[in-house]
């Protein structure tokens, strides 16, 4: 409470007449006080975010966990989930089948994406001239934008009739309408642009010294590439093909379309898996109440998600950072 | 140019010009570069050393924009003729930059990494230690072949980079301004590592410091920029001779001045 | 060929030539996959959905009958759910932007903040659904009625589908307050605005980053407050990008499925919502709902068709980000 003049009420008043505001010193410092708090609170609320989800993804966690048609443990190393059967067990709470059927895809997944990604981005670094790379560059942008719906389209449409064709016809394996394989691959494309971008920054940030280095000593370009600036630029090469799987795991219409909705734990992937995600989308479309086993189940799938994708997700960073090249 | 009897030249360039587009850096400069002996080129920045330099292993080739005109004659063949590999030539040729520049790779690994992709048959450990003797580290860095060659000092570097260009065992060995990014210590040793590796090979080096030229080199090319069209800054030859002549008396007023420290 | 000295070089020119060939296409084709994808894609939807892009697709609500089917509801949630995300998520990415880059001093907490930011930009999407769930569609059931709070306040919850707690503001009537939110679109656009934030952030922090200090420090002279300074130089410079970036996660939002559908949109949506208190359906479900459906109609025309539409909003979408961003782009010199 300020009485009387004082240096911070002329000051002010200075400040106001040279800023052209109408004067109100004291209103336009609290204004200022709280302005600062209301944007401090939209920083902070990043924070509240993440709390809100891992309260709403462990507290439905935990709770399914306490039941007593539910054991943990079961959960964890039971192969079998079937939660819809009628007789409710904990035998059949295994969640290892959707984990299995997510790695599958995803292992997968990046089998595709990484080469084809890293390839990219070797091409648009050392080979592209400017013009190319910018058409090529707003392509990879636009396969990134394509929603993951559309890929399931593009998934039954094209990708698993060209695989029927290949492994049922031509090499006369048993193939499932609804596959791992096509899910893979649907996957694999969508995630080259994320690969080709991470591993295009990787190598450009190789100083072109060491590229002349190279090339002095009488390297072929590949030389070059292949045994310095790849080797180079491989902290950002491997961050990359982690956060690959790491996306390949939470994707969900994608793999919902493509893969089915079979829970089993096989390394087949011409056959029909369920993912964790594609669970979760199941037991939503099916309009389980709040508080049913099912409605709970598929926050502990969720949670399992979401710690899987969290520590991939860390293990990149790390990868990134702490082992990021010193090239002087 | 006086030259000494029966000297062999190992290198020549006829009217050789270099565009970076409509550019032009370099314009008609003709030398022969002589066998066994120490070679300098001065001139103040930007006159085209650099560009010069690296005609004579095809770096410029790495330049989208860069064109080059005239004849660089190696082994009797114009090696910007369009039969000739430049990774071929790459390998005769040797290049030493200005900033250190090794492979984060272990010290051993730099070193094998030009006979490597060169399909060298013979014995990798004896070229490693070969190279690295005649590039003055052998004593150095003899028990820690493992470590990576980042962890040497500045000098050590740039001497670890001189072996790796050794070890693919050329004729000539370019230096682009190599002590320009060391302390004088180190640079002393590099210009005693100069004076023992011209036995063996023809050394070009490129310098800004006029006080190594005189002391280190046998022959020293002034290019500066064409009188004629200044604004332009096109380099050119202004004088050749042996180091000798060129730092006591000087043919050109021009190289004089620049020697005195007149301008550049 | 210059003859080479050393005999044991055997250089193998020609063949670490081929090599470097071989390898050189391979990498075309590498390339070449995500434009033969694109290419496939974009006839494949012509084809199968081009003749079904009709007044109907627009017009009609989804039917049983293919030829009567479309996806107006669908559209028009989309749209809705589009508006509500921007509207929220400018004001909140914008002010952590304007916070971070600003205000924040360089002190654990604001680490904290930028690494928790980052995180929660790669958490897969379908977790954003279920903190829409549990947050704002059930708000974690304190207003259920057997909940502690509902007990406690005795709150006059209904029961039921249409229970929880309904009051008006300030006795306003036609402002309506429905708690929890439910499966309303007012949760879609929350749960879609969660989903963005982070990506708004990191872009609008990047246009704020590029605004040079010497605007800053000239506001200062000249006597401004730091809001003054921030509201009168700062944004005005960087609003280009900060729309940008929030456009193009507006269109990335478009194509989200998952959240939506956990959070609790529904499939079959013959009306339009009219309140944000009202059930919504939004383009990305309805085309998942027809490719799932057996007859052919359905799963590959309509589907088509309806991508078709989802495409050319997301496009549109892209282009009028791109077009904003060059337009408004300033060249420093």
């Amino acid at each position: 409470m300020r009485l009387g003049k004082s240096t911070a009420d002329i000051f002010d008043r200075r400040l106001s007449q040279a800023t052209s505001l109408p004067g109100k010193p004291k209103w336009s410092k609290l204004k200022e006080k709280w302005i600062a708090r209301i944007l401090f609170f939209c920083g902070f609320f990043s924070v509240l975010v993440t709390i809100g989800i891992i309260i709403s993804l462990f507290s439905e966690a935990v709770g399914f966990f306490l039941r007593p048609e539910v054991s943990i443990f079961k959960f964890f190393t039971g192969t079998t989930w079937r939660p819809l059967l009628k007789t409710v067990s904990p035998d059949n709470f295994g969640v290892l089948p959707l984990i299995t059927g997510t790695l599958l895809i995803a292992v997968i997944s990046a089998l595709i994406s990484v080469p084809i990604g890293l390839g990219s981005a070797i091409y648009l670094s050392e080979y592209s001239s400017d013009r190319l790379r910018s058409i090529l560059k707003p392509i990879l942008e636009i396969l990134a934008g394509i929603p993951s719906v559309v890929y399931g389209y593009f998934a039954l449409s094209f990708i698993t009739p060209l695989i029927k064709t290949i492994f049922e016809i031509w090499l006369g394996l048993e193939v499932g309408f609804f596959n791992a394989l096509s899910a893979a691959v649907v996957l694999g494309i969508m995630i080259i642009p994320t690969v080709a971008s991470i591993s295009e920054d990787a190598m450009r940030a190789v100083p072109r010294s060491l590229r002349e280095a190279a090339y002095s000593l009488g390297a072929t370009k590949f030389e070059a590439v292949s045994k310095v600036i790849v080797p180079a630029a491989l902290s950002g090469i491997t961050a990359a093909f982690i956060l690959a799987i790491s996306r390949a795991v939470g994707e969900t219409m994608a793999v919902t379309i493509a893969a089915g909705a079979t829970p089993q734990v096989t390394l087949n992937p011409l056959k029909s898996v369920q993912t964790m995600t594609s669970f979760i989308v199941q037991v939503s479309f099916g309009d389980a109440p709040a508080g049913s086993i099912n409605g709970q189940s598929i926050f502990a799938v969720g949670a399992t998600l979401f710690t899987m994708t969290f520590i991939m997700n860390v293990i990149s960073d790390f990868v990134l950072n702490k082992f990021r090249e010193v090239y002087e | 140019m006086l030259q000494e009897n029966n000297l062999e030249n190992i290198i020549t360039t006829k009217d050789l010009s270099v565009f970076y587009g409509t550019t032009q850096a370099i314009h008609k400069i003709n030398l022969n570069i002589p066998r066994n002996r120490i070679t300098a080129i001065i001139g103040p920045s930007g006159c085209g050393k650099s560009t010069l330099i690296r005609c004579f292993n095809r770096m410029n080739d790495l330049v989208p924009s860069a064109r080059v005109d005239g004849e660089v004659v190696y082994s009797d063949q114009n090696i910007y003729g369009t039969e000739v590999d430049p990774v071929h030539i790459r390998r005769q040729i040797g290049m030493v930059f200005q900033k250190p520049n090794p492979f984060p790779k272990s010290v051993y690994e730099n070193i094998a990494f030009g006979a490597k992709i060169n399909n060298y048959k013979g014995n990798m450990d004896e070229l490693v230690e070969k190279s690295l003797r005649q590039a003055a580290l052998w004593d150095e860095v003899k028990d820690e072949l493992d470590k990576s060659g980042l962890a040497l000092s500045g000098g050590q570097q740039q001497r670890l980079c001189i072996a790796r260009a050794l070890a693919t065992e050329p004729e000539l060995i370019l230096m682009d301004e190599p002590a320009s990014a060391l302390d004088p210590i180190a640079t002393l040793k590099i210009e005693e590592l100069m004076q023992d590796l011209k036995e063996q090979y023809t050394i070009i080096i490129v310098t800004h410091n006029m006080q190594q030229a005189s002391r280190a080199s046998d022959y020293t090319a002034f290019i500066s920029i064409d009188r004629t069209r200044i604004e332009e800054r096109v380099g050119v030859l202004v004088e050749y001779d042996q180091t000798s002549k060129i730092f006591v008396n000087p043919a050109e007023k021009e190289t004089e001045d620049y020697i005195s420290g007149r301008f550049g | 060929m210059i003859q080479s000295k050393k005999e044991q070089f055997r250089e193998n020119l020609e063949k670490r030539h081929s090599a470097a060939k071989f390898f050189y296409f391979l990498l075309l084709i590498c390339l070449l996959i995500g434009f033969f994808t694109l290419s496939v894609l974009i006839i494949d939807l012509a084809i199968e959905g081009g003749p079904w892009l009709r007044s109907q697709l627009f017009t009609n609500y989804h039917s049983r009958k293919p030829e009567e089917a479309g996806m107006k509801s669908a559209i028009f949630g989309s749209l809705i759910n589009l508006g509500l995300t921007g509207l929220f998520s400018f004001p909140l990415g914008v002010g952590a932007a304007i916070y971070l880059e600003e205000y924040a001093p360089k002190n654990k907490l604001t680490s904290f903040i930028n690494i928790n930011i980052n995180n929660l930009a790669g958490v897969p999407s379908i977790v954003y659904g279920m903190l829409g769930l549990v947050v704002f569609g059930r708000m974690f059931g304190l207003f259920a009625p057997d909940s502690w709070l509902v007990q406690l306040l005795n709150l006059p919850v209904g029961k039921g589908a249409l229970g929880g707690l309904q009051f008006n503001l300030f006795n306003i009537p036609w402002l309506e307050i429905r708690l929890p939110f439910g499966r309303t679109i007012l949760a879609g656009g929350l749960t879609m605005t969660m989903l963005i934030l982070p990506v708004v952030i990191i872009a609008s922090r990047e246009a704020i980053r590029s605004v040079p200090n010497s605007i800053r420090d000239a506001a200062y002279a000249l006597g401004a407050t730091k809001w003054q300074m921030i509201s009168t130089q700062v944004l005005p410079i960087a609003f280009p990008g900060i729309l940008t970036g929030i456009i193009l996660s507006l269109s990335r939002a478009i194509g989200e499925t998952a959240p939506l559908i956990i959070m609790g949109a529904f499939t079959y949506v013959p009306f339009l919502p009219e309140s944000l208190w009202d059930q919504f359906t939004v383009m990305p479900i309805q085309i998942y709902n027809w490719i799932t459906l057996p007859q052919a109609e359905y799963r590959v025309h309509l589907a088509a068709a309806g991508i078709i539409v989802l495409l050319a909003v997301l496009l549109s979408l892209n282009a009028i980000a791109v077009f904003l961003r060059k337009k408004f782009e300033i060249h420093w010199s």
